[in-house]
């Protein structure tokens, strides 16, 4: 196939088959210079972000929903076209048919639709409440399957935040696939597929398929209609780059209005339209400053983008996120840097529109990144707090150089590879449960293997580990078969036919687990191992406290006596894990990341052996717990990067803050300084990063006076949020982290 | 193998040399400058005794941050007090290809500091007052010291950084920054000089050691006053 609208592209395999990556790699122009040839917003940018602000205002001032339209079940052809400002937009297209409006989506379940509704003061309508009574929703399939021990543990939070009331997203859709090629070739090779299949044996996973394949390529036809309600045709390759990026922001509209997945990530995109840009700068149809203004058109849109939520949801993923992560810049497999003018031009837009947890800019680091970015890269951090690192040296040889990330640390090839989200499990309290005999004492729930109650006046170090990895080999077989009835389900109920229809037809997936409280129960087993850990016991017999005699090494302080515990927990547990099939085959990958939901596991578990109370919240992800680094901030980096990205290939979150002063005295010294420490962190085989350069009293001051920080942007923990969406629980909890000062 | 005493380490320090520093705060001072902002470092009977190896060992582990001009620095406390330790350590650095930095009021001059100060590849300078009563009175010991460790450094063509603690009435004035770019002026290996704004922070850390913080009644200046000083010092520097 050929067609005209890819005059000027250099040619390969990517024309006779699906294959992005080959286009990409024909025809982008690496850049190795600095941010000066960057524009400024424009006066009509300026105009538009200004309404969006006003909007973004009364939206806060609504207690966070500026509307919800109850009538309409949310899908690609639902609604009327929508606009912020028709005649200045650049790129169109809402989720609804009015900006912030928010859609309802039951088909994760009715239920989280109906509260939804009611906590922020509408009430769901009788059309699609009647509706649904005659549908099986995702959550309603799950709990008709869940086994009592699912239920129970699910109950104790000892398995928590699963995706079974909710859309699992973590699904990336190459969405750039649209634009290359328009849809009818999408259609052409989904059909051939289709054809291929009914050719061999039809048993239950032929069938499954080819039922998807038929949603898939209806769903495509539905995209093209979603398109032509805007006025534009679709069907075929774009021609420019304000069509390519279009197109490619359609995909994605089509599939954020057919599922309200937990994260809905972007994928690789600014490399993509930068070969577009660059052909329609080198025709003189298009200047610096046009580019800019439509990538920032584009962003605009995707800040745009909203889910409706419950109160619940937010205590998990607190701050209403989306996760419109989008991978940026990475060395390619040839050398070459994939850092292109618009790697620069989608940081920019964190300048020209103003700082924003969304969408979720990733950057994607090797020590072999061109200079000019690297220092771009942290100047935009240390202005913003805003971007994510994590390190391309690591996943580059897994993932190949055409990968992204979903949600905060997830990796996958796009297009190739789709995830099962899993959530985590909650490690110390299964240290509990396991000490108490399959007793969790704050639920008081018996679960898990049946025993006695550890005995002794002092906690013994080999006893405990053995009696430990019992336990995690019973939660991990539950944990497995917990997920394998959440993603039948959900591929059943809800399953993503346009995301997956943006994906090659033979996929591989990739099953997602996780573990929450890791510096915890690190230093949980540190404190029994060098310090003298005595029980404290409840008139029945159970172990609800701990008196601690002596001091112990502490995870965060580059010591390898508690680091290497921390490792090995997570590479029993991904071991354990192995050991239980998976739904599809998927392959069992690990992450070590909270999102803002160690705040409620750490309400959810009692007191335990490393001295943190009963409520206290863990730190997030795989940080060393609050204040316990003693030795500086690489002391508590090194620790973190002991951690075996081979053992949790699905991500080791670590959120760090540092004083502007401790970075340097002035600006170049803080860029040069940061850069170093990115430069040395992932030369030490770490994985993820959030950096935020600010003072512990700007957040307080923030905390007090809200009204003060409209467009506060912090990272958190594999994302970025806006202060103010946090619960006060949630920000005070953020307030208590580790802030590396200078001495 | 040299043994010496430590007070504590900082992994990541920024302000004290050029870089991503290891900074090891030794322990022990012979001056009692009024504003010190490490007191806790100043008893020479206190800190944790680490051979030159266990600190060499712990700084390699950080070497992937150094970048092209971080290193390893040695502060206190006073590290001239323990000049065979430090040289060791500095001996040990280069070995390891690592940057060496000394943080010192350049208060001692002997045969084993001079080693030390051959393999020292960076040099940070406290020059506290520029004038001799105010040296005597706040620091307590004599101005002529540190001037002619100066002059050892410009003999073995070192390059230094001079650092200055900013107290608002005491050596916020044009004389003593007049005099300080003239001693940044004939010296030419003074490669910058730096204005430090007086802190109270450590007023916690005096209490704890239930001593008087003789500084409190001191104004801490602003950054902006801070910034004219160093506008007008950078100004006269040829």
């Amino acid at each position: 196939m050929y067609s005209e609208n890819w005059n000027g592209f250099k040619s390969g395999v990517w024309q006779d088959e699906i294959n992005v990556r080959d286009f990409i790699q024909q025809n982008y122009t690496e850049y190795l210079g600095d941010e000066a040839f960057l524009t400024g917003a424009t006066e009509r940018t300026d105009e538009l972000m200004k309404k969006l602000n006003e909007l973004f205002k009364v939206e806060r001032q609504f207690g966070g929903v500026f509307d919800i339209d109850t009538q309409t079940v949310s899908s690609l052809t639902a609604y009327p076209a929508g606009y912020l400002d028709k005649e200045n937009e650049i790129i169109v297209g809402l989720q609804t048919d009015s900006p912030l409006r928010r859609g309802i989506n039951p088909f994760g379940g009715i239920r989280m639709a109906r509260q939804a509704c009611e906590a922020y003061g509408y009430k769901l309508s009788d059309k699609i409440e009647n509706e649904f009574q005659y549908r099986t929703t995702h959550n309603d399939g799950v709990f008709r399957a869940y086994t009592s021990e699912m239920r129970k543990a699910r109950h104790c939070h000892v398995i928590t935040g699963l995706p079974d009331a909710y859309g699992r997203g973590r699904i990336i859709g190459d969405y750039r696939r649209v634009a290359l090629y328009g849809v009818d070739r999408l259609i052409e090779e989904k059909r051939k597929d289709k054809l291929n299949l009914e050719k061999g044996e039809y048993k239950t996973e032929q069938i499954r398929l080819g039922e998807e394949l038929y949603q898939q390529i209806r769903f495509l036809e539905y995209m093209k209609e979603m398109a032509k309600i805007y006025g534009f045709d679709i069907s075929g390759p774009a021609s420019n780059t304000k069509e390519a990026v279009q197109w490619t922001y359609f995909a994605y509209l089509g599939a954020i209005k057919e599922q309200n997945g937990a994260a809905m990530s972007l994928g690789r995109v600014s490399t993509f339209f930068d070969i577009y840009i660059e052909r329609d700068l080198k025709n003189g149809v298009l200047t610096e400053q046009g580019a800019q203004e439509i990538i920032d058109d584009f962003v605009m849109k995707l800040r745009m983008a909203r889910h409706l939520r419950t109160p619940e949801y937010n205590e998990l993923f607190g701050g209403d996120p989306m996760w419109i992560t989008e991978a940026v810049g990475g060395m390619g497999e040839d050398g070459r840097t994939l850092v292109t003018k618009s790697s620069f031009r989608i940081l920019n837009t964190l300048y020209t529109l103003g700082s924003s947890p969304e969408p979720n800019l990733t950057v994607l680091w090797s020590t072999a990144l061109p200079e000019g970015f690297k220092r771009f890269c942290a100047k935009v951090s240390a202005d913003t707090d805003s971007i994510q690192y994590e390190n391309d040296d690591l996943m580059r040889p897994i993932y190949g150089d055409d990968y992204a990330i979903a949600c905060c640390v997830s990796a996958m090839r796009v297009g190739k590879q789709m995830q099962f989200f899993g959530a985590r499990c909650n490690l110390p309290k299964l240290l509990l449960i396991a000490l108490n005999g399959g007793f969790d004492t704050t639920s008081g729930i018996e679960i898990g293997p049946k025993t006695d109650v550890m005995q002794g006046a002092v906690l013994d170090y080999q006893a405990v580990v053995k009696r430990f990895d019992k336990y995690l080999a019973w939660l991990a077989k539950l944990y497995v078969d917990t997920m394998n009835v959440i993603h039948y389900m959900h591929d059943k109920y809800a399953y993503e036919k346009t995301q997956m229809a943006l994906h090659d037809t033979d996929v591989e997936r990739l099953m997602a687990f996780g573990v929450a409280g890791l510096s915890v129960i690190a230093d949980s087993f540190s404190a029994i191992k060098y310090a003298k850990v005595k029980p404290i016991r409840d008139e029945e017999g159970y172990i609800v406290d701990f008196d601690i005699e002596g001091d112990f090494p502490k995870f965060g302080n580059d010591d390898d006596r508690v680091d290497l515990i921390a490792k090995e927990i997570t590479h029993k547990m991904i071991t354990e894990l192995r050991k239980t099939p998976t739904y599809r085959n998927a392959v069992h990958t690990l992450s070590v990341l909270t999102i803002t939901s160690n705040v409620m596991y750490g309400k959810n578990t009692s007191a335990t052996p490393d001295g943190r109370k009963a409520g206290q919240a863990f730190a997030p992800g795989a940080n060393p717990m609050h204040n316990r680094e003693e030795n500086g901030a690489l002391a508590s980096l090194n620790s973190v990067a002991k951690i075996s990205y081979d053992d949790c290939r699905d991500g080791i979150s670590n959120t760090f803050s540092i004083t502007p002063e401790a970075l340097g005295r002035e600006e170049n010294e803080r860029i040069n300084n940061l850069v170093a420490v990115l430069d040395g962190y992932f030369a030490k085989k770490a994985h993820h990063i959030n950096v935020n350069v600010l003072n512990r009293e700007t957040l307080i001051d923030a905390y007090e006076n809200p009204e003060k920080y409209p467009n506060l942007t912090i990272r958190v923990s594999g994302y970025a949020v806006n202060f103010n969406k946090l619960s006060r629980e949630q920000q005070k909890e953020v307030i208590s982290r580790t802030f590396h000062e200078a001495m | 193998m040299e043994y010496g005493k430590i007070n504590s380490i900082q992994t990541l320090g920024t302000l004290d040399g050029p870089g991503v520093r290891f900074v090891v705060f030794l322990q022990g001072c012979p001056l009692r400058c009024g504003y010190c902002h490490n007191p806790e470092t100043q008893d020479l009977l206190g800190g944790t005794s680490f051979s030159s190896d266990e600190i060499i060992n712990k700084a390699i582990r950080y070497r992937e941050y150094f970048g092209t001009n971080g290193g390893i620095t040695l502060s206190g406390g006073e590290p001239l007090l323990q000049p065979d330790f430090c040289a060791e350590i500095f001996e040990k650095a280069h070995q390891n290809g690592i940057n060496t930095c000394l943080d010192t009021s350049g208060c001692i001059i002997n045969e084993a500091v001079e080693r030390l100060i051959d393999l020292t590849d960076y040099v940070m300078l406290d020059i506290k007052f520029t004038n001799k009563q105010d040296y005597k009175e706040y620091v307590g010991c004599s101005m002529s010291v540190p001037l002619e460790f100066l002059q050892m450094l410009q003999r073995k063509g070192k390059t230094v950084r001079l650092r200055q603690v900013i107290v608002p009435t005491l050596n916020d004035n044009e004389e003593n920054i007049l005099r300080l770019s003239q001693i940044a002026n004939e010296f030419s290996c003074v490669e910058k000089i730096e204005l430090l704004p007086f802190k109270k922070l450590c007023k916690s850390k005096y209490d704890a050691l239930n001593r008087e913080f003789l500084f409190e009644k001191f104004e801490t200046p602003t950054k902006q006053e801070i910034a004219v000083l160093q506008e007008k010092l950078n100004s006269s520097i040829k």
